[in-house]
C-alpha cells in the first residue's frame, strides 16, 4: 500500500483544515472503501485525515420528528437502533441486507453514502474508466456488464451502478445530507447528493472541496405507513443487488394514501421513482396499480449487452414489495 | 466480478520490520533442508513445540518514534504494547509481523473473506481494512486470546469435535466471528440467522455444515455454563 501522511482530527474544523492542507486528502471513517481502494491503488491519497474521534456517533430525534444520524454511526448501530427498526424498517432492512457483519461493524453512515462503485474496470486499475481516469473511456459498455452495471441514469461515459442499499432506503424516506466545509455548514437534499455520470463520471457527488459530511437527517416518518426493502441478488447473503426496491406505503380502506419508491441495483445513483409514486396515490392497493407503478419506475431504462434482465427484475422488485407490504 | 472474485490487489509493501524472533519464524527458518536432516528426536521436539500453548507475547515498549512514525498503545489479549508504526501499517500486519500473533490470517486482504476477523473493543471487524494508527488505545482480541490458558473456548472445543474445517486457514476468523455472534442478543439462535451473521467468513473447503453445527453446539455449552 502506498505511503501517506496521517492525522487524527478532534473537531470538524480541524479535520477540514487538515484535509485542506493535503494535496490529495481523504477522510478516514470505517475505512472499508478507502483502504480497499488504496491497496488497489485506485484511490491515491497523500494524506489521510482520521475523523473517527469527532463524536459524530449519535442518533437523535429532532423536535420536528426528523431523525439525525451522525456521520460515524456504524451500519450495525443504525440498523439495530430501536427507532430506526420501528419507524424506518426499510432502512434497517436495507442496511442488514448489505455486506457482512464485520463490514457493517466498521462501515459508517457517511462512508456508505460516499462508497465507490463496484465496476471491475474501475477497480482493476488498468482498464479504460472515465471515473478513475477521465477521458480514457468506459470498458464496461462493451465488456462484462451483467451484475454491477445500471440500466437507469447511464451515459455513454459510464454505466456503473451505485452499489449502496442504505442509500436506496434513504432516497425513499427522504433525507438531508448535512455538511461542513471551509465556508461553513450547508444542507444538501439527499436526492441531489449523488450525481449522474453524464459527461463527467469522475464527479460523483455534490460535496465541494474539503467538505465533510457530519450527519444525515431523515425526513419524519409517514404516519400509518409500512415499509420494507426487497433485494434480489445472485445469492442470499453478502452480494450486491441485481435489483432492489425500497417501498413505503400507506393504505386506508384499500386505497393508497401515500407511497415512496426507490430502486437499487439498476441505477447509477439511488433511484427515486416519483412518477411511480404519484401513479399509486388514490388508487386501489392491487396488482394493476402496482404493475403500472413498476412500468413507470423503470421507464427510460437502457439495457446493455448482459443486463437487460434488470428491467423486468426491477419491475418485479417493485410489484412484489408493494404486494407484500399491502397484504 | 463481485465480492468473492479474485482480489486484484498488488503485493503489499511491508513498511515496518518484524523485530522479535518467534517460534514460528524459527521453524520456518529451518526450511526444507533442515527438516530433511532432522533426526527423530528433533522431529519429536518440533511436534511437542507445535502442541504447546502459544508462548506469551512479550510486552513491547518502543522508544521515541522515528520520523514518519507514530506511537500507539494497543492492548492485545490483555497485554499492553507501546508500538511505533508508520501511517500505512495495517493492524493485521502489525499483529502478525510485529507481535508474532499469526493466528489472525491474511486471506484476500480486501475485506472480502473474513480470515482476518478479530475483535476491537469487543466488536468483530476485518483487521485487513484497519489502520493500526487509527486504533491507538483500543483493546484487541485475537484468536490467541480466545482460550483460557490450556482450556479451549467452547467454540474451539466444538470446532475440534465437529471437524469444522479442512485446511484450517479460515478457522480463526470463523471462531472470532462466531464468538461475537454468540454474544450478540440481536442475532437469534436459528440456523438461518447464524448463516447470515457468519456469511462474511468464506471457507473455500466448504466446511460450512460442520461450522454451523459447531457454533450451535458451542451456543448450548455456553448457555449451559452461564
Amino acid at each position: 500500500m502506498r505511503a501517506f501522511d496521517y492525522s487524527r482530527a478532534d473537531s470538524a474544523e480541524r479535520a477540514i483544515a487538515s484535509h485542506r492542507d493535503g494535496a490529495q486528502a481523504s477522510y478516514l471513517a470505517g475505512g472499508t472503501t478507502l483502504l480497499d481502494l488504496v491497496k488497489l491503488d485506485v484511490m491515491q491519497p497523500s494524506r489521510v485525515v482520521d475523523i473517527n474521534r469527532l463524536g459524530l456517533d449519535r442518533i437523535e430525534t429532532l423536535d420536528d420528528g426528523r431523525v439525525r444520524i451522525g456521520a460515524l454511526v456504524t451500519n450495525t448501530a443504525l440498523a439495530s437502533d430501536e427507532r430506526i427498526k420501528r419507524d424506518y424498517a426499510v432502512l434497517s432492512e436495507a442496511l442488514m441486507s448489505g455486506a457482512t457483519t464485520q463490514l457493517r461493524n466498521k462501515a459508517t453512515t457517511a462512508g456508505n453514502v460516499m462508497q465507490r462503485v463496484r465496476c471491475p474496470y474501475f477497480r482493476d486499475g488498468v482498464s479504460a474508466c472515465n471515473k478513475r481516469e477521465p477521458g480514457s473511456g468506459c470498458a464496461a459498455i462493451g465488456g462484462f456488464n451483467r451484475s454491477v452495471h445500471a440500466v437507469l441514469g447511464t451515459s455513454e461515459h459510464c454505466i456503473a451502478m451505485h452499489p449502496s442499499d442504505m442509500c436506496v432506503a434513504m432516497a425513499a424516506i427522504g433525507a438531508t445530507v448535512n455538511v461542513e466545509g471551509p465556508n461553513g455548514s450547508r444542507d444538501i437534499d439527499f436526492l441531489d447528493f449523488h450525481l449522474l455520470p453524464g459527461d463527467d463520471p469522475a464527479r460523483e457527488h455534490a460535496l465541494e472541496a474539503d467538505e465533510l459530511i457530519t450527519h444525515v437527517t431523515l425526513d419524519a416518518p409517514i404516519g400509518g405507513s409500512r415499509s420494507g426493502y426487497l433485494k434480489l441478488r445472485d445469492r442470499a447473503s453478502y452480494q450486491f443487488a441485481l435489483a432492489s426496491s425500497a417501498v413505503i406505503v400507506a393504505v386506508e380502506g384499500g386505497t393508497i394514501r401515500d407511497a415512496r419508491i426507490a430502486l437499487g441495483g439498476v441505477g447509477t445513483k439511488p433511484w427515486r421513482a416519483r412518477e411511480a409514486e404519484q401513479s399509486l396515490i388514490g388508487q386501489p392497493a392491487g396488482e394493476r396499480s402496482f404493475q403500472r407503478a413498476a412500468e413507470l419506475a423503470l421507464q427510460g431504462a437502457v439495457p446493455y449487452r448482459q443486463n437487460a434482465y434488470k428491467i423486468p427484475l426491477g419491475k418485479q422488485a417493485v410489484v412484489r414489495n408493494l404486494t407484500t407490504l399491502t397484504a | 466480478m463481485d465480492h468473492q472474485d479474485e482480489p486484484t490487489g498488488r503485493g503489499g509493501v511491508e513498511t515496518f520490520d518484524a523485530r522479535s524472533p518467534s517460534r514460528r519464524r524459527f521453524l520456518k527458518s529451518m526450511g526444507v533442508s533442515g527438516l530433511a536432516a532432522a533426526t527423530a528426536p528433533a522431529w519429536t521436539q518440533i511436534a511437542q513445540a507445535s502442541q504447546a500453548s502459544p508462548e506469551p507475547v512479550e510486552p513491547q515498549q518502543d522508544g521515541a518514534p522515528a520520523e514518519g512514525e507514530q506511537q500507539i498503545t494497543l492492548t492485545v489479549n490483555g497485554q499492553q504494547h507501546v508500538l511505533n508504526v508508520v501511517p500505512n501499517a495495517v493492524l493485521l500486519d502489525v499483529l502478525r509481523l510485529r507481535l508474532g500473533l499469526t493466528g489472525t490470517k491474511k486471506g484476500c486482504d480486501h475485506g472480502q473473506c473474513g480470515a482476518c476477523t478479530l475483535h476491537v473493543n469487543g466488536v468483530a471487524v476485518n483487521a485487513c481494512l484497519s489502520l493500526a494508527v487509527s486504533h491507538d488505545g483500543d483493546e484487541i482480541t485475537t484468536v490467541e486470546g480466545l482460550a483460557s490458558g490450556d482450556a479451549l473456548h467452547p467454540l474451539q472445543q466444538a470446532f475440534w469435535e465437529h471437524d469444522a474445517y479442512q485446511c484450517g486457514y479460515c478457522t480463526s476468523g470463523q471462531l472470532m466471528s462466531a464468538a461475537a455472534v454468540l454474544n450478540n442478543p440481536d442475532i437469534d439462535s436459528s440456523d438461518a440467522a447464524l448463516r447470515e451473521a457468519l456469511s462474511g467468513n468464506i471457507c473455500r473447503c466448504g466446511a460450512y455444515k460442520n461450522i454451523l453445527a459447531a457454533v450451535q453446539d458451542a451456543r448450548g455449552r455456553m448457555e449451559g455454563s452461564s
